[in-house]
Protein backbone atom coordinates (compact mmCIF):
# COMPACT_ATOMS: atom_id res chain seq x y z
CA UNK A 1 0.00 0.00 0.00
CA UNK A 2 1.35 3.44 -0.99
CA UNK A 3 1.60 6.51 1.27
CA UNK A 4 -1.32 8.21 -0.53
CA UNK A 5 -3.56 5.24 0.11
CA UNK A 6 -2.47 5.10 3.75
CA UNK A 7 -3.28 8.79 4.18
CA UNK A 8 -6.73 8.15 2.79
CA UNK A 9 -7.32 5.27 5.22
CA UNK A 10 -6.01 7.35 8.14
CA UNK A 11 -8.56 10.07 7.31
CA UNK A 12 -11.36 7.51 7.25
CA UNK A 13 -10.23 6.17 10.63
CA UNK A 14 -10.09 9.70 12.05
CA UNK A 15 -13.62 10.35 10.83
CA UNK A 16 -15.01 7.13 12.36
CA UNK A 17 -13.14 7.82 15.60
CA UNK A 18 -14.62 11.32 15.82
CA UNK A 19 -18.13 10.00 15.16
CA UNK A 20 -17.73 7.29 17.82
CA UNK A 21 -16.45 9.77 20.43
CA UNK A 22 -19.40 12.04 19.71
CA UNK A 23 -21.90 9.17 19.83
CA UNK A 24 -20.44 7.60 22.99
CA UNK A 25 -19.96 10.97 24.66
CA UNK A 26 -16.48 9.89 25.74
CA UNK A 27 -13.03 9.01 24.45
CA UNK A 28 -9.53 10.41 24.33
CA UNK A 29 -9.81 12.20 21.03
CA UNK A 30 -6.64 14.30 21.21
CA UNK A 31 -4.30 11.34 21.65
CA UNK A 32 -6.31 9.28 19.19
CA UNK A 33 -5.87 11.84 16.44
CA UNK A 34 -2.14 12.11 17.13
CA UNK A 35 -1.62 8.33 16.94
CA UNK A 36 -3.89 7.33 14.05
CA UNK A 37 -1.28 7.81 11.31
CA UNK A 38 1.13 5.44 13.06
CA UNK A 39 -1.65 2.90 13.69
CA UNK A 40 -2.67 3.07 10.03
CA UNK A 41 0.87 2.54 8.77
CA UNK A 42 1.31 -0.40 11.12
CA UNK A 43 -1.93 -2.21 10.31
CA UNK A 44 -2.14 -1.46 6.59
CA UNK A 45 1.49 -1.66 5.58
CA UNK A 46 4.01 -2.85 8.14
CA UNK A 47 2.60 -5.56 10.41
CA UNK A 48 2.68 -9.16 9.24
CA UNK A 49 -0.77 -10.18 10.45
CA UNK A 50 -3.68 -12.41 9.54
CA UNK A 51 -7.02 -10.95 10.73
CA UNK A 52 -8.67 -14.36 10.44
CA UNK A 53 -5.89 -15.90 12.58
CA UNK A 54 -5.33 -13.31 15.32
CA UNK A 55 -3.24 -15.75 17.40
CA UNK A 56 -0.99 -16.91 14.56
CA UNK A 57 2.34 -17.67 16.27
CA UNK A 58 4.38 -15.84 13.61
CA UNK A 59 2.26 -12.66 13.66
CA UNK A 60 4.05 -9.41 14.38
CA UNK A 61 3.13 -8.11 17.82
CA UNK A 62 1.72 -4.65 18.39
CA UNK A 63 1.11 -3.37 21.91
CA UNK A 64 -0.92 -0.23 22.45
CA UNK A 65 0.63 0.88 25.71
CA UNK A 66 -1.33 4.14 25.73
CA UNK A 67 -4.45 2.05 26.20
CA UNK A 68 -6.71 5.06 26.71
CA UNK A 69 -6.77 5.60 22.93
CA UNK A 70 -8.40 2.17 22.59
CA UNK A 71 -11.06 3.58 20.29
CA UNK A 72 -8.48 4.45 17.63
CA UNK A 73 -7.22 0.86 17.84
CA UNK A 74 -10.76 -0.56 17.62
CA UNK A 75 -11.55 1.50 14.53
CA UNK A 76 -8.25 0.41 12.95
CA UNK A 77 -8.83 -3.26 13.83
CA UNK A 78 -12.36 -3.05 12.42
CA UNK A 79 -11.14 -1.50 9.20
CA UNK A 80 -8.47 -4.21 8.91
CA UNK A 81 -11.04 -6.98 9.43
CA UNK A 82 -10.36 -8.15 12.98
CA UNK A 83 -13.81 -7.10 14.25
CA UNK A 84 -16.98 -6.01 12.42
CA UNK A 85 -17.01 -2.32 11.50
CA UNK A 86 -20.59 -2.06 12.73
CA UNK A 87 -19.42 -3.02 16.21
CA UNK A 88 -17.74 0.37 16.70
CA UNK A 89 -21.16 1.80 17.53
CA UNK A 90 -21.18 -0.34 20.71
CA UNK A 91 -18.09 1.48 22.08
CA UNK A 92 -18.53 1.91 25.88
CA UNK A 93 -22.10 0.58 25.81
CA UNK A 94 -23.02 -1.87 28.62
CA UNK A 95 -21.46 -5.31 28.01
CA UNK A 96 -19.76 -4.18 24.80
CA UNK A 97 -16.37 -5.85 24.39
CA UNK A 98 -15.12 -2.42 23.32
CA UNK A 99 -14.23 -1.10 26.75
CA UNK A 100 -12.45 2.22 27.36
CA UNK A 101 -9.19 0.24 27.44
CA UNK A 102 -8.44 -2.78 25.25
CA UNK A 103 -9.02 -6.35 26.46
CA UNK A 104 -7.00 -9.11 24.80
CA UNK A 105 -9.38 -11.82 25.92
CA UNK A 106 -12.34 -10.17 24.24
CA UNK A 107 -11.04 -8.28 21.21
CA UNK A 108 -9.13 -10.21 18.53
CA UNK A 109 -5.91 -8.47 17.60
CA UNK A 110 -5.29 -7.05 21.07
CA UNK A 111 -2.16 -8.63 22.55
CA UNK A 112 -2.26 -7.60 26.23
CA UNK A 113 -4.52 -5.57 28.47
CA UNK A 114 -3.34 -2.01 28.91
CA UNK A 115 -4.73 1.04 30.64
CA UNK A 116 -2.45 1.76 33.56
CA UNK A 117 0.52 3.49 31.95
CA UNK A 118 4.01 2.06 31.78
CA UNK A 119 2.87 -1.53 31.20
CA UNK A 120 3.11 -2.08 27.47
CA UNK A 121 6.84 -1.66 26.99
CA UNK A 122 7.91 -4.30 29.57
CA UNK A 123 5.43 -6.75 28.02
CA UNK A 124 6.77 -5.92 24.55
CA UNK A 125 10.31 -6.57 25.80
CA UNK A 126 9.13 -10.03 26.89
CA UNK A 127 7.53 -10.65 23.48
CA UNK A 128 10.73 -9.65 21.67
CA UNK A 129 12.92 -11.60 24.09
CA UNK A 130 10.79 -14.73 23.54
CA UNK A 131 11.94 -14.93 19.92
CA UNK A 132 15.57 -15.04 21.06
CA UNK A 133 14.67 -18.27 22.86
CA UNK A 134 12.17 -19.83 20.45
CA UNK A 135 13.67 -18.64 17.17
CA UNK A 136 10.36 -17.17 15.99
CA UNK A 137 10.76 -14.44 13.39
CA UNK A 138 8.12 -11.90 14.34
CA UNK A 139 8.85 -8.24 15.13
CA UNK A 140 7.39 -6.43 18.16
CA UNK A 141 6.11 -2.85 18.08
CA UNK A 142 4.85 -0.85 21.04
CA UNK A 143 3.26 2.60 21.07
CA UNK A 144 3.54 4.74 24.20
CA UNK A 145 2.48 8.27 24.98
CA UNK A 146 5.16 10.84 25.71
CA UNK A 147 3.67 11.63 29.12
CA UNK A 148 3.56 7.91 29.78
CA UNK A 149 7.35 7.81 29.61
CA UNK A 150 7.30 9.42 33.06
CA UNK A 151 6.48 5.95 34.46
CA UNK A 152 9.67 4.38 35.84
CA UNK A 153 8.77 0.88 34.60
CA UNK A 154 9.47 2.09 31.04
CA UNK A 155 13.07 2.83 31.92
CA UNK A 156 13.51 -0.58 33.53
CA UNK A 157 12.29 -2.04 30.24
CA UNK A 158 14.45 0.25 28.09
CA UNK A 159 17.56 -0.85 29.98
CA UNK A 160 16.70 -4.54 29.69
CA UNK A 161 15.89 -4.30 25.97
CA UNK A 162 19.39 -2.99 25.32
CA UNK A 163 20.93 -5.60 27.63
CA UNK A 164 19.06 -8.37 25.76
CA UNK A 165 20.10 -6.96 22.36
CA UNK A 166 16.50 -6.78 21.15
CA UNK A 167 17.03 -5.79 17.51
CA UNK A 168 13.46 -6.98 16.87
CA UNK A 169 11.77 -4.37 19.06
CA UNK A 170 10.50 -0.97 17.91
CA UNK A 171 9.19 1.56 20.41
CA UNK A 172 7.16 4.46 19.02
CA UNK A 173 6.74 7.41 21.37
CA UNK A 174 3.71 9.48 20.37
CA UNK A 175 5.33 12.81 21.19
CA UNK A 176 2.36 15.16 21.06
CA UNK A 177 3.80 17.25 23.87
CA UNK A 178 0.69 17.16 26.07
CA UNK A 179 -0.41 14.92 28.88
CA UNK A 180 -3.78 14.86 30.59
CA UNK A 181 -3.42 17.96 32.71
CA UNK A 182 -0.82 20.14 31.04
CA UNK A 183 2.06 20.33 28.60
CA UNK A 184 4.93 17.92 29.25
CA UNK A 185 7.34 20.81 29.55
CA UNK A 186 5.24 22.23 32.42
CA UNK A 187 4.91 18.87 34.23
CA UNK A 188 7.91 16.55 34.09
CA UNK A 189 9.69 17.27 30.88
CA UNK A 190 11.49 14.20 29.62
CA UNK A 191 12.11 15.75 26.21
CA UNK A 192 14.37 15.48 24.38
CA UNK A 193 13.87 11.72 24.29
CA UNK A 194 16.46 10.84 21.65
CA UNK A 195 19.59 11.44 23.68
CA UNK A 196 18.17 9.56 26.65
CA UNK A 197 17.30 6.48 24.59
CA UNK A 198 20.67 6.60 22.84
CA UNK A 199 22.41 6.71 26.21
CA UNK A 200 20.64 3.45 27.09
CA UNK A 201 21.96 1.80 23.91
CA UNK A 202 19.03 2.27 21.55
CA UNK A 203 18.99 3.48 17.96
CA UNK A 204 16.71 6.49 17.63
CA UNK A 205 14.84 8.00 14.67
CA UNK A 206 13.04 11.32 14.91
CA UNK A 207 10.17 11.77 12.51
CA UNK A 208 7.04 13.73 11.89
CA UNK A 209 4.57 11.17 13.20
CA UNK A 210 1.69 12.55 11.17
CA UNK A 211 3.42 12.16 7.78
CA UNK A 212 3.24 8.74 6.09
CA UNK A 213 6.40 9.22 4.05
CA UNK A 214 8.34 9.50 7.29
CA UNK A 215 6.39 6.96 9.35
CA UNK A 216 6.65 3.95 7.03
CA UNK A 217 10.44 3.87 6.51
CA UNK A 218 11.00 4.43 10.21
CA UNK A 219 8.76 1.49 11.12
CA UNK A 220 10.48 -0.70 8.54
CA UNK A 221 13.99 0.24 9.65
CA UNK A 222 16.06 -2.64 11.05
CA UNK A 223 19.40 -2.58 12.86
CA UNK A 224 21.24 -4.40 15.58
CA UNK A 225 19.85 -2.52 18.57
CA UNK A 226 16.34 -1.87 19.86
CA UNK A 227 14.86 1.01 17.86
CA UNK A 228 12.95 4.00 19.21
CA UNK A 229 10.95 6.24 16.92
CA UNK A 230 10.30 9.62 18.48
CA UNK A 231 7.17 10.48 16.53
CA UNK A 232 6.61 14.23 16.71
CA UNK A 233 2.85 14.53 16.43
CA UNK A 234 0.07 16.98 17.09
CA UNK A 235 -2.54 16.26 19.69
CA UNK A 236 -5.89 16.46 17.90
CA UNK A 237 -4.19 16.25 14.49
CA UNK A 238 -6.58 16.84 11.60
CA UNK A 239 -9.14 18.92 13.48
CA UNK A 240 -8.06 22.54 13.57
CA UNK A 241 -9.53 23.69 16.86
CA UNK A 242 -8.31 20.61 18.75
CA UNK A 243 -4.72 20.82 17.63
CA UNK A 244 -2.09 21.38 20.26
CA UNK A 245 -4.40 22.26 23.10
CA UNK A 246 -4.41 20.38 26.39
CA UNK A 247 -8.21 20.76 26.59
CA UNK A 248 -8.74 18.04 24.04
CA UNK A 249 -7.14 15.18 25.95
CA UNK A 250 -10.53 13.66 26.68
CA UNK A 251 -13.04 16.40 25.96
CA UNK A 252 -16.05 15.54 23.82
CA UNK A 253 -17.07 17.94 21.06
CA UNK A 254 -20.49 19.61 21.37
CA UNK A 255 -22.89 19.52 18.43
CA UNK A 256 -21.48 22.68 16.90
CA UNK A 257 -17.86 21.54 17.27
CA UNK A 258 -18.74 18.12 15.95
CA UNK A 259 -20.18 19.66 12.80
CA UNK A 260 -17.02 21.69 12.20
CA UNK A 261 -14.73 18.72 12.88
CA UNK A 262 -16.80 16.48 10.64
CA UNK A 263 -16.61 18.99 7.83
CA UNK A 264 -12.85 19.40 8.19
CA UNK A 265 -12.15 15.67 8.12
CA UNK A 266 -14.69 15.02 5.33
CA UNK A 267 -13.30 17.66 3.04
CA UNK A 268 -9.89 15.98 3.00
CA UNK A 269 -11.37 12.58 2.19
CA UNK B 1 -8.14 -42.08 59.88
CA UNK B 2 -4.56 -42.15 61.03
CA UNK B 3 -3.14 -38.78 61.94
CA UNK B 4 -0.10 -37.70 59.97
CA UNK B 5 3.32 -37.93 61.52
CA UNK B 6 5.71 -35.13 60.60
CA UNK B 7 9.01 -36.34 59.16
CA UNK B 8 12.01 -35.83 61.47
CA UNK B 9 13.97 -34.18 58.66
CA UNK B 10 13.22 -30.57 57.72
CA UNK B 11 13.13 -29.46 54.08
CA UNK B 12 13.64 -26.12 52.36
CA UNK B 13 10.72 -26.09 49.88
CA UNK B 14 12.78 -24.15 47.34
CA UNK B 15 14.73 -27.37 46.74
CA UNK B 16 11.53 -29.21 45.82
CA UNK B 17 10.52 -26.31 43.57
CA UNK B 18 13.72 -26.27 41.54
CA UNK B 19 13.95 -30.06 41.39
CA UNK B 20 10.55 -30.19 39.67
CA UNK B 21 11.29 -27.13 37.56
CA UNK B 22 14.47 -28.73 36.24
CA UNK B 23 12.77 -32.06 35.64
CA UNK B 24 9.93 -30.38 33.72
CA UNK B 25 12.40 -28.08 32.00
CA UNK B 26 14.20 -31.10 30.55
CA UNK B 27 10.91 -32.35 29.07
CA UNK B 28 9.52 -29.00 27.95
CA UNK B 29 11.80 -26.45 26.31
CA UNK B 30 9.04 -23.82 26.59
CA UNK B 31 9.71 -23.55 30.32
CA UNK B 32 11.79 -20.48 31.15
CA UNK B 33 12.77 -18.94 34.48
CA UNK B 34 12.56 -15.18 34.95
CA UNK B 35 14.18 -13.47 37.92
CA UNK B 36 15.31 -10.18 39.39
CA UNK B 37 18.97 -10.79 40.21
CA UNK B 38 17.65 -13.62 42.38
CA UNK B 39 19.36 -16.65 40.82
CA UNK B 40 20.81 -17.59 44.22
CA UNK B 41 17.84 -16.86 46.46
CA UNK B 42 15.48 -18.59 44.01
CA UNK B 43 17.95 -21.49 43.73
CA UNK B 44 17.99 -21.18 39.94
CA UNK B 45 21.71 -21.93 39.62
CA UNK B 46 21.07 -25.48 38.38
CA UNK B 47 18.48 -24.31 35.84
CA UNK B 48 20.87 -21.62 34.61
CA UNK B 49 23.73 -24.10 34.26
CA UNK B 50 21.57 -26.42 32.15
CA UNK B 51 19.78 -23.84 30.02
CA UNK B 52 21.48 -20.42 30.27
CA UNK B 53 19.46 -19.12 27.32
CA UNK B 54 16.22 -19.95 29.15
CA UNK B 55 17.10 -17.99 32.28
CA UNK B 56 15.89 -14.40 31.84
CA UNK B 57 17.40 -12.17 34.50
CA UNK B 58 16.04 -8.62 34.21
CA UNK B 59 18.11 -7.31 37.09
CA UNK B 60 16.64 -5.49 40.06
CA UNK B 61 13.46 -4.39 38.31
CA UNK B 62 10.35 -6.22 39.48
CA UNK B 63 7.76 -4.30 37.48
CA UNK B 64 9.68 -5.05 34.33
CA UNK B 65 10.16 -8.66 35.45
CA UNK B 66 6.42 -9.32 35.66
CA UNK B 67 5.68 -7.49 32.41
CA UNK B 68 8.46 -9.39 30.65
CA UNK B 69 6.96 -12.61 32.01
CA UNK B 70 3.62 -11.73 30.40
CA UNK B 71 5.37 -10.97 27.10
CA UNK B 72 7.31 -14.24 27.14
CA UNK B 73 4.04 -16.10 27.64
CA UNK B 74 2.53 -14.20 24.70
CA UNK B 75 5.51 -15.38 22.66
CA UNK B 76 4.66 -19.03 23.39
CA UNK B 77 6.87 -19.71 26.41
CA UNK B 78 5.91 -20.95 29.87
CA UNK B 79 7.55 -18.53 32.31
CA UNK B 80 8.16 -19.16 36.00
CA UNK B 81 8.73 -15.66 37.39
CA UNK B 82 10.69 -15.99 40.61
CA UNK B 83 11.48 -13.34 43.17
CA UNK B 84 11.33 -12.63 46.86
CA UNK B 85 7.61 -12.63 47.63
CA UNK B 86 7.75 -9.20 49.29
CA UNK B 87 9.11 -7.53 46.14
CA UNK B 88 7.35 -9.70 43.58
CA UNK B 89 3.92 -8.87 44.98
CA UNK B 90 4.45 -5.49 46.63
CA UNK B 91 6.49 -3.84 43.91
CA UNK B 92 4.63 -5.33 40.95
CA UNK B 93 1.05 -5.64 42.14
CA UNK B 94 -0.38 -3.57 39.28
CA UNK B 95 1.58 -5.65 36.75
CA UNK B 96 0.23 -8.82 38.40
CA UNK B 97 -3.29 -7.39 38.15
CA UNK B 98 -3.22 -5.98 34.60
CA UNK B 99 -0.53 -7.93 32.72
CA UNK B 100 -1.02 -11.34 34.35
CA UNK B 101 -4.45 -11.85 35.96
CA UNK B 102 -6.64 -9.57 33.82
CA UNK B 103 -4.77 -10.46 30.63
CA UNK B 104 -4.92 -14.16 31.59
CA UNK B 105 -1.23 -14.61 30.82
CA UNK B 106 0.00 -18.16 31.37
CA UNK B 107 2.65 -17.09 33.88
CA UNK B 108 3.57 -18.78 37.13
CA UNK B 109 4.50 -16.28 39.82
CA UNK B 110 6.77 -17.88 42.42
CA UNK B 111 7.04 -15.84 45.62
CA UNK B 112 10.21 -17.00 47.32
CA UNK B 113 11.03 -16.58 51.03
CA UNK B 114 7.50 -15.52 51.85
CA UNK B 115 6.08 -14.70 55.25
CA UNK B 116 8.79 -13.74 57.73
CA UNK B 117 11.40 -16.06 56.23
CA UNK B 118 13.85 -13.17 56.07
CA UNK B 119 13.38 -12.81 59.84
CA UNK B 120 16.01 -10.46 61.16
CA UNK B 121 16.19 -8.49 57.91
CA UNK B 122 13.01 -6.90 59.13
CA UNK B 123 9.53 -5.90 57.96
CA UNK B 124 10.73 -4.44 54.62
CA UNK B 125 11.65 -7.99 53.65
CA UNK B 126 8.69 -9.74 55.24
CA UNK B 127 5.89 -10.74 52.93
CA UNK B 128 2.91 -10.94 55.26
CA UNK B 129 0.53 -8.97 53.03
CA UNK B 130 0.71 -11.03 49.84
CA UNK B 131 -2.37 -13.20 50.43
CA UNK B 132 -4.41 -10.05 50.98
CA UNK B 133 -3.03 -8.37 47.86
CA UNK B 134 -3.33 -11.32 45.52
CA UNK B 135 -6.46 -13.11 46.66
CA UNK B 136 -8.68 -10.18 45.65
CA UNK B 137 -7.55 -10.54 42.04
CA UNK B 138 -9.89 -12.53 39.79
CA UNK B 139 -8.34 -15.30 37.74
CA UNK B 140 -5.30 -15.85 39.97
CA UNK B 141 -5.07 -19.03 42.07
CA UNK B 142 -3.16 -18.34 45.29
CA UNK B 143 -1.34 -21.33 46.77
CA UNK B 144 0.94 -21.81 49.80
CA UNK B 145 2.15 -25.43 50.07
CA UNK B 146 2.86 -26.85 53.52
CA UNK B 147 5.84 -29.10 52.81
CA UNK B 148 8.29 -30.18 50.13
CA UNK B 149 5.91 -32.88 48.85
CA UNK B 150 3.04 -30.46 48.34
CA UNK B 151 5.45 -27.91 46.83
CA UNK B 152 6.62 -30.41 44.24
CA UNK B 153 3.03 -31.46 43.49
CA UNK B 154 1.86 -27.85 43.22
CA UNK B 155 4.70 -26.87 40.87
CA UNK B 156 3.87 -29.80 38.62
CA UNK B 157 0.18 -28.87 38.72
CA UNK B 158 0.96 -25.21 37.95
CA UNK B 159 3.07 -26.15 34.93
CA UNK B 160 0.13 -28.07 33.49
CA UNK B 161 -2.51 -25.49 34.41
CA UNK B 162 -3.39 -23.13 31.55
CA UNK B 163 -3.46 -19.79 33.32
CA UNK B 164 -1.75 -17.60 35.88
CA UNK B 165 -0.81 -18.91 39.32
CA UNK B 166 0.74 -17.34 42.42
CA UNK B 167 2.73 -19.89 44.38
CA UNK B 168 4.02 -18.78 47.77
CA UNK B 169 7.08 -20.59 49.07
CA UNK B 170 9.19 -20.25 52.20
CA UNK B 171 12.84 -20.92 52.83
CA UNK B 172 12.37 -22.01 56.42
CA UNK B 173 12.75 -25.77 56.91
CA UNK B 174 9.51 -27.70 57.41
CA UNK B 175 8.86 -31.43 57.98
CA UNK B 176 7.10 -33.47 55.34
CA UNK B 177 3.47 -34.13 56.20
CA UNK B 178 1.74 -35.36 53.07
CA UNK B 179 2.22 -38.82 51.54
CA UNK B 180 4.99 -39.12 48.96
CA UNK B 181 2.45 -39.88 46.19
CA UNK B 182 0.36 -36.78 46.96
CA UNK B 183 -1.32 -35.12 43.98
CA UNK B 184 -2.15 -31.43 44.20
CA UNK B 185 -5.75 -30.42 43.58
CA UNK B 186 -6.57 -26.72 43.30
CA UNK B 187 -9.03 -25.57 45.94
CA UNK B 188 -8.99 -28.86 47.84
CA UNK B 189 -7.98 -28.99 51.49
CA UNK B 190 -6.21 -32.05 52.87
CA UNK B 191 -7.49 -33.73 56.02
CA UNK B 192 -4.39 -34.41 58.12
CA UNK B 193 -6.15 -35.50 61.29
CA UNK B 194 -9.79 -35.97 62.13
CA UNK B 195 -11.65 -34.82 65.20
CA UNK B 196 -14.93 -33.29 66.29
CA UNK B 197 -14.04 -30.75 68.99
CA UNK B 198 -12.57 -28.06 66.77
CA UNK B 199 -10.99 -27.63 63.32
CA UNK B 200 -7.50 -26.21 62.93
CA UNK B 201 -6.82 -24.83 59.44
CA UNK B 202 -3.46 -23.61 58.18
CA UNK B 203 -1.14 -23.59 55.20
CA UNK B 204 2.52 -23.03 54.45
CA UNK B 205 4.85 -23.12 57.44
CA UNK B 206 1.96 -23.18 59.92
CA UNK B 207 0.47 -26.52 58.95
CA UNK B 208 3.05 -28.60 60.81
CA UNK B 209 2.62 -26.37 63.86
CA UNK B 210 -1.11 -27.10 63.71
CA UNK B 211 -0.39 -30.83 63.56
CA UNK B 212 1.80 -30.55 66.67
CA UNK B 213 -0.87 -28.45 68.43
CA UNK B 214 -3.41 -31.17 67.64
CA UNK B 215 -1.10 -33.74 69.27
CA UNK B 216 -0.95 -31.56 72.41
CA UNK B 217 -4.74 -31.28 72.39
CA UNK B 218 -5.02 -35.04 71.95
CA UNK B 219 -2.97 -35.48 75.13
CA UNK B 220 -5.64 -33.41 76.90
CA UNK B 221 -8.38 -35.61 75.45
CA UNK B 222 -9.45 -33.06 72.84
CA UNK B 223 -9.90 -34.39 69.31
CA UNK B 224 -9.04 -31.67 66.81
CA UNK B 225 -9.51 -31.90 63.05
CA UNK B 226 -6.55 -30.52 61.08
CA UNK B 227 -6.95 -29.25 57.53
CA UNK B 228 -4.09 -28.19 55.33
CA UNK B 229 -5.50 -25.48 53.07
CA UNK B 230 -2.78 -24.54 50.60
CA UNK B 231 -5.21 -22.87 48.22
CA UNK B 232 -6.30 -19.49 49.54
CA UNK B 233 -8.18 -18.80 46.31
CA UNK B 234 -10.31 -20.54 45.19
CA UNK B 235 -11.25 -21.55 48.70
CA UNK B 236 -12.42 -25.06 49.63
CA UNK B 237 -15.87 -23.91 50.76
CA UNK B 238 -17.16 -27.46 51.19
CA UNK B 239 -14.37 -28.42 53.61
CA UNK B 240 -14.91 -25.22 55.63
CA UNK B 241 -18.69 -25.64 55.86
CA UNK B 242 -18.26 -29.30 56.81
CA UNK B 243 -15.71 -28.32 59.47
CA UNK B 244 -18.13 -25.76 60.88
CA UNK B 245 -21.01 -28.26 60.98
CA UNK B 246 -18.94 -31.18 62.31
CA UNK B 247 -16.77 -29.41 64.89
CA UNK B 248 -18.52 -26.10 65.70
CA UNK B 249 -15.33 -24.01 65.95
CA UNK B 250 -12.53 -23.04 63.56
CA UNK B 251 -9.06 -21.84 64.47
CA UNK B 252 -6.79 -20.62 61.68
CA UNK B 253 -3.08 -19.82 61.67
CA UNK B 254 -0.86 -18.39 58.95
CA UNK B 255 2.52 -16.73 58.40
CA UNK B 256 0.70 -13.59 57.24
CA UNK B 257 -1.09 -10.61 58.71
CA UNK B 258 -4.37 -11.44 60.43
CA UNK B 259 -5.85 -8.86 58.07
CA UNK B 260 -6.88 -10.20 54.70
CA UNK B 261 -5.18 -13.58 54.62
CA UNK B 262 -6.25 -17.22 54.90
CA UNK B 263 -8.11 -16.65 58.17
CA UNK B 264 -9.97 -13.69 56.70
CA UNK B 265 -10.90 -15.71 53.62
CA UNK B 266 -12.20 -18.54 55.79
CA UNK B 267 -14.06 -16.07 58.02
CA UNK B 268 -15.79 -14.59 54.95
CA UNK B 269 -16.95 -18.08 54.12
CA UNK B 270 -17.93 -19.04 57.69
CA UNK B 271 -19.91 -15.89 58.38
CA UNK B 272 -21.96 -16.27 55.22
CA UNK B 273 -22.27 -20.06 54.99
CA UNK B 274 -22.04 -21.58 58.47
CA UNK B 275 -21.42 -19.16 61.37
CA UNK B 276 -19.43 -20.70 64.24
CA UNK B 277 -16.89 -19.21 66.70
CA UNK B 278 -13.53 -18.53 65.03
CA UNK B 279 -10.10 -17.32 65.99
CA UNK B 280 -7.52 -16.08 63.49
CA UNK B 281 -3.85 -16.40 64.40
CA UNK B 282 -1.20 -14.57 62.41
CA UNK B 283 0.85 -11.41 62.57
CA UNK B 284 -1.41 -9.11 64.56
CA UNK B 285 -1.29 -6.00 62.38
CA UNK B 286 2.14 -4.78 63.47
CA UNK B 287 5.59 -4.46 61.94
CA UNK B 288 7.48 -7.34 63.50
CA UNK B 289 10.35 -6.80 65.94
CA UNK B 290 13.80 -8.23 65.21
CA UNK B 291 13.95 -11.99 65.21
CA UNK B 292 14.05 -15.15 63.13
CA UNK B 293 10.89 -16.45 61.47
CA UNK B 294 10.58 -19.25 64.00
CA UNK B 295 11.09 -16.81 66.88
CA UNK B 296 8.49 -14.42 65.47
CA UNK B 297 5.89 -17.12 64.93
CA UNK B 298 6.29 -18.09 68.59
CA UNK B 299 6.29 -14.42 69.59
CA UNK B 300 2.95 -13.92 67.85
CA UNK B 301 1.27 -16.82 69.64
CA UNK B 302 1.80 -19.54 67.07
CA UNK B 303 3.95 -22.04 68.94
CA UNK B 304 2.20 -25.43 69.07
CA UNK B 305 1.52 -24.90 72.80
CA UNK B 306 0.07 -21.42 72.26
CA UNK B 307 -2.07 -22.70 69.37
CA UNK B 308 -3.35 -25.49 71.62
CA UNK B 309 -4.20 -22.93 74.33
CA UNK B 310 -6.03 -20.78 71.77
CA UNK B 311 -7.96 -23.87 70.69
CA UNK B 312 -9.03 -24.64 74.26
CA UNK B 313 -10.18 -21.03 74.73
CA UNK B 314 -12.09 -21.15 71.44
CA UNK B 315 -13.80 -24.43 72.31
CA UNK B 316 -15.05 -22.75 75.50
CA UNK B 317 -16.83 -20.20 73.30
CA UNK B 318 -18.85 -22.83 71.45
CA UNK B 319 -22.56 -22.39 72.24
CA UNK B 320 -22.70 -26.05 73.31
CA UNK B 321 -20.17 -25.27 76.07
CA UNK B 322 -22.12 -22.30 77.50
Amino acid sequence: MQPNDLEHIARQIRLRDLQAVFEAGAGHIGGEMSAIDVLTALYFRVLRIWPDQPKHPERDRFVLSKGHVALALYVTLAKRGFIPEAEISTFLKPHSRLNGHPNCNKVPGVETNTGPLGHGLPVAVGMAKATKITGAKYHTYVLTGDGEMQEGSNWEAIASAAQFGLDNLTLIIDHNRFQQGAALRDTNNLAPFASKLQAFGWTVSEINGNVMNEIVPALEKRGNQPHCIVAHTNKGHGISFMQDTVDWHHKVPNAEQYKIALAELSETL
Amino acid sequence: MNAVTPSPKLHDCRDAFVAVLERLGAENSRIVAVCNDSVGSSKLGGFKAKWPERLVNVGIAEQNMVGVGAGLANGGLLPFVCGAACFLTGRSLEQIKADIAYSNANVKLIGISSGMAYGELGPTHHSIEDFAWTRVLPNLPVIAPCDSIETAAAVEWAANFDGPVFLRLSRVGVPDLLPANHTFELGKANLLRDGDAITLIANGTLTHRMVKAAELLDAKGIEARVLNMATVRPLDVDAIVKAAHDTGAILTAEEHSVYGGLGSAIAECVVTEAPVPMKILGVPGVFAPTGSAEFLLDEFGMSPAAIADAAVALIARKPSQA
